[in-house]
């Protein structure tokens, strides 16, 4: 084992930054009170405040009021809450059908799934084989009773990054509500509500070096929703509860603190890996779009072997990533974006995801490199598959 | 740190035994679950004078649970007859390793399932086999004790997930107690596909969910 373990998993979870956890230290431990109108008592103004520059600060990167982004406790949340509070608001007014593609994260699938079950059709659109949708069949499968489509900007697994703008522009013309799910890329890649029409976008601070459990939602002025949680007035009463104010000031400095040189570096990164790997490692495939694709995503699958197998070899030797294999999953299924991008099981089982986050080098980039070369023999020599004579018994 | 694999089965799964191809074998296998996607190949060498297996290699396309009782097997097994070999379960495989994650039975039971369909090979090329037999309710319940019930880390007989068995003119019926929805059902019906549709004389397997 290595005395340095090296993180690439950055997709599913991020190292707080120092600097984020000191912006919310004082809101633990001085600044603690509960955000209150501006009538009530000193501390709670304060907390108002914070919670207000907190939700300018994520609003405006997103060219947003800040009347139109409310807190919740993450992505899981945000995206539940655009699909089911849409449906609630529109079922009897407009319709029935909402429109997903394929290769959605589960929140926004194991929704629509929850909302078909409750009376609702829903189409699940196709992706080509890098995941992209096909905007032409989008737009041939809105239908009079159709009320929302929610495409993600970049997929969780793969990095490919969908032309949201023409998107939104088919669900504009069609006069459909829009939700995208933007919980890899949102400060990774732009996204401006001034010029994408979109009208809900579900962001998240665990991807960014920030807290888990803080997420947020956009929702443009107008847009029919349903009150997520009763109790209270938080959240221009959308969603009740005790405001996480120190989770939402970690958001808002966990945005702050990334820059365009930091997703230069990464993309460098990225196409180092994919090219080092492809060139250097015999049989594999890169799964997802070569450049429409998140800055900080690799997935690559290695044919004749095992995700599982390759994964618990790297975390012995001192690195962490993840797989699409359904060995790895809780559901035992491989990973549906890989099928939905046209991968048969084999492409499933053997892929691997490699995501960079802040804290990673190039030089960890390299001795990942190195060592997956490795494993990536040794579990070869024992595979049946792959051989000369192995189509022979 | 509490990892889901022991230190042996991480010490076969890193080094694993007896791993290769027999180039002359008298017996091999591919055993392969759709269902995990992992792969299996056995490959055994008999003494006739003892019937006993005097060599035994196995190659793995799996995950590490798959490798590890792959590995096992062959100590398990070398120089053991057939018939002691034949009896070798997946529970004294797991239990040699001191223990496998209930999740990954089904991975596992591959090893044990390619290490039998070895020695059927052998026997059915030396003569050794009887007539093929109709299938049979008992037969597809035998069949179905290899399947895994992942809740459990046991067969889906043994756990009663097997409500209904219908035989009738090559087509099979099999009723699980499991919600059509439910997490594992995809992966069980896959599994069960792949056990039953091999039987020579089954055209059709249908299988139906309780709800």
């Amino acid at each position: 084992m290595k005395t340095k373990y090296v993180y690439l998993d950055n997709a599913a979870a991020t190292r707080l930054d120092e600097r984020v956890l000191k912006a919310m230290r004082p809101y633990f431990f001085q600044k603690y009170a509960v955000a209150t109108s501006e009538f009530a008592y000193t501390p709670g103004i304060e907390a108002r405040e914070a919670l207000d520059d907190a939700r300018q600060n994520l609003s405006g990167a997103l060219n947003a009021d800040p009347e139109e982004f409310i807190f919740t406790s993450g992505s899981t949340e945000s995206s539940n809450m655009a699909l089911k509070g849409v449906a609630r608001a529109l079922a009897e007014k407009q319709g029935k059908h909402i429109i997903v593609s394929k290769i959605e994260d589960f929140p926004v699938l194991h929704s629509a799934q929850a909302l078909e079950r409750q009376g609702f059709r829903v189409s699940y659109l196709d992706v080509d084989g890098t995941g992209l949708v096909n905007p032409e069949q989008l737009r041939a499968a809105i239908t009079g009773d159709t009320i929302l489509v929610s495409i993600q900007q970049a997929n969780q697994e793969i990095g490919t990054v969908q032309d949201i703008i023409n998107i939104g522009n088919i669900c504009r013309d069609k006069g459909v509500l829009f939700h995208t799910d933007a919980t890899h890329s949102f400060g990774r890649l732009p996204l401006d509500v001034s010029k994408t029409p979109v009208d809900l976008i579900t962001v998240a601070a665990h991807t960014l070096h920030g807290p888990k459990g803080v997420g947020g939602l956009y929702i443009r002025r107008g847009t029919p929703i349903a009150k997520w949680l009763d109790g209270g007035f938080q959240e221009f009463d959308l969603r009740a509860g005790l405001e996480n104010i120190p989770g939402a000031i970690g958001f808002a400095k966990a945005l702050d603190l990334v820059t365009p040189l930091e997703n230069e570096q990464l993309k460098a990164m990225r196409d180092h890996a994919i090219e080092r790997i492809l060139a250097e490692i015999p049989d594999t495939t890169l799964n997802g779009h070569r450049h429409n694709r998140l800055p900080q995503n690799v997935n690559i699958s290695f044919h004749y072997i095992e995700g599982e197998s390759i994964t618990l070899h790297l975390d012995m030797h001192g690195f962490a990533v993840s797989t699409g294999s359904a060995c790895f999953s809780r559901s035992l299924q491989g990973s549906h974006v890989i099928y939905g991008i046209g991968g048969d099981h084999e492409r499933a089982h053997g892929s691997i995801r490699i995501t960079l986050g802040r804290y990673n080098t190039l030089a960890e980039v390299d001795d990942l490199i190195q060592t997956l070369a490795v494993v990536v023999r040794e579990l070869r020599d024992i595979s049946p598959l792959g051989k000369d004579s192995s189509e022979e018994v | 740190m509490k990892f889901p694999y022991n230190e042996t089965v991480l010490e076969h799964f890193r080094h694993p035994r007896n791993v290769g191809k027999i180039e002359d074998a008298d017996g091999k296998s591919i055993e392969g679950s759709p269902a995990c996607g992992d792969m299996v190949a056995v490959y055994i060498k008999v003494a006739p004078e003892t019937n006993t297996i005097s060599d035994i290699k196995f190659e793995s396309y799996g995950c590490a649970s798959n490798i590890a009782t792959g590995s096992i097997i062959t100590e398990l097994t070398k120089g053991k007859t057939l018939d002691e070999a034949k009896k070798i379960t997946w529970q004294q495989a797991s239990d040699a390793l001191g223990g496998l994650p209930k999740i990954k039975a089904h991975c596992s039971v591959l090893a044990i399932d390619g290490l039998r369909s070895a020695i059927q090979n052998y026997e059915e090329r030396h003569g050794l086999v009887k007539e093929k037999e109709p299938t049979t309710v008992p037969i597809v319940r035998k069949r179905l004790k290899k399947v895994m019930n992942p809740i459990a880390g046991l067969d889906i007989v043994q756990t009663n997930l097997v409500k209904d068995i219908k035989v009738k003119a090559g087509k099979v019926r099999i009723l699980v107690d499991l919600p059509e929805k439910h997490q594992f059902a995809p992966a069980i019906k896959e599994e069960i596909r792949e056990k039953i549709e091999p039987l020579w004389d089954v055209k059709e397997v249908v299988i139906d969910f309780t709800e």
